[in-house]
């Protein structure tokens, strides 16, 4: 690779990559996300350090939350249920791994 | 040994005998008094290390830890009175440790939480709008030198650390990172981690080195991933901030 091609090589990544900045910079927002917090890891509706928060009893219950960046809540990986039912977060609370009684 | 060595040795060490030269108010040996100041030395450097290594501590349970912790500070007592820094030594000790060697991840896991409290304790500095890189000739980016954040640490890991941290950090968005290099970052007031792709920690060693960006790049590495992870977590300095 020539000298000049090297350099137009560089541009093209660092515009790349600021593509992708530019795109990350709106998605450093947050949003509440039911169903992937492990047990006793949810935030609370009043905030940190409030009583709720950390009361979570099973793990991804369905009606507890925790902050996740915007956009990725649907897509976070978790183990499917019991059924096989693929399990996934919510943006709204859910009815699956409630604590029993 | 000085009267000050037999103080300072027993005081972490339970099984030492108490130093001879001590007396309370009474006349009589301090036995019961050396005892309580003792035990809260070991509990106050317990506690210092736990506030540092939360996900350790996790990891292992808090009986564990703390008798870990005794176990360090014995090896490596406080330098410096100031507890913030105390234990930056720990993650090298962890791998050395016997007891968990068969926890390999562990020392990872300790390395990213060391990063977090350094990059947290780092001096504050503006960081870099990318942006600004956008309009430059492509002969001007390859001689360009950029200024790594001063608080900015990558790590290499062999095993998924970055993804047993964030299950134990409330970080589920990191909970599937796989092994590899780990970006921590401060551009504002809130630590940031990241996965960062392989070569970013080259990459950043040899701008601070002075190379220049057309210089830093190392072979093989994927420029627009690494371009787009740095950008993307603040990892480069204002130019002329006096911090840098």
């Amino acid at each position: 690779m020539t000298i000049h091609s090297k350099h137009l090589a560089l541009a093209g990544a660092v515009a790349a990559g600021l593509a992708q900045f530019a795109g990350a910079a709106h998605a450093q927002e947050q949003e509440k996300c039911y169903g992937v917090a492990m047990a006793g890891e949810n935030g609370c509706a009043a905030g940190p350090g409030t009583t709720c928060a950390g009361t979570a009893s099973v793990d991804y219950q369905g009606n507890a939350w925790t902050l996740v960046p915007a956009g990725t809540c649907a897509e976070i990986d978790l183990p499917a249920m019991a059924d096989g039912a693929p399990r996934m977060g919510s943006l709204e609370p859910l009815m699956r791994d409630l604590p029993k009684g | 040994m000085s009267g000050q060595g037999a103080f300072a040795g027993a005081l972490l060490t339970p099984e030492a005998p108490r130093p001879a030269h001590l007396s309370d108010p009474s006349g009589t040996r301090a036995t019961r008094r050396f005892d309580v100041y003792r035990n809260n030395v070991t509990v106050a450097l317990t506690e210092a290390l736990a506030a540092a290594f939360p996900v350790v501590q996790r990891l292992v349970g808090e009986a564990y830890f703390a008798a870990m912790a005794r176990e360090f500070a014995q090896a490596h007592p406080p330098r410096s009175p100031v507890m913030a820094t105390y234990g930056a030594d720990l993650p090298d000790w962890i791998e050395r440790f016997p007891p968990l060697a068969a926890l390999p991840y562990m020392p990872e896991v300790a390395r990213i939480e060391q990063a977090r409290r350094e990059a947290s304790q780092a001096a504050d500095a503006a960081p870099l709008d990318p942006r600004a890189l956008a309009g430059l000739p492509p002969e001007a980016l390859a001689a360009a030198h950029l200024h790594p954040h001063p608080a900015v640490r990558v790590l290499r890991s062999h095993h998924p650390a970055l993804a047993i941290w964030g299950r134990n950090a409330d970080r589920p968005d990191l909970a599937q990172s796989p092994p590899g290099e780990v970006l921590v970052t401060r551009p504002g007031l809130a630590v940031k981690i990241c996965a960062a792709p392989t070569g970013t920690a080259k990459t950043l060693q040899a701008l601070a080195q002075g190379a220049s960006l057309g210089a830093a790049l190392p072979a093989g590495a994927d420029p627009s991933a690494i371009f787009a992870c740095l950008f993307g977590a603040g990892a480069f300095a204002q130019p002329g901030d006096p911090e840098t």
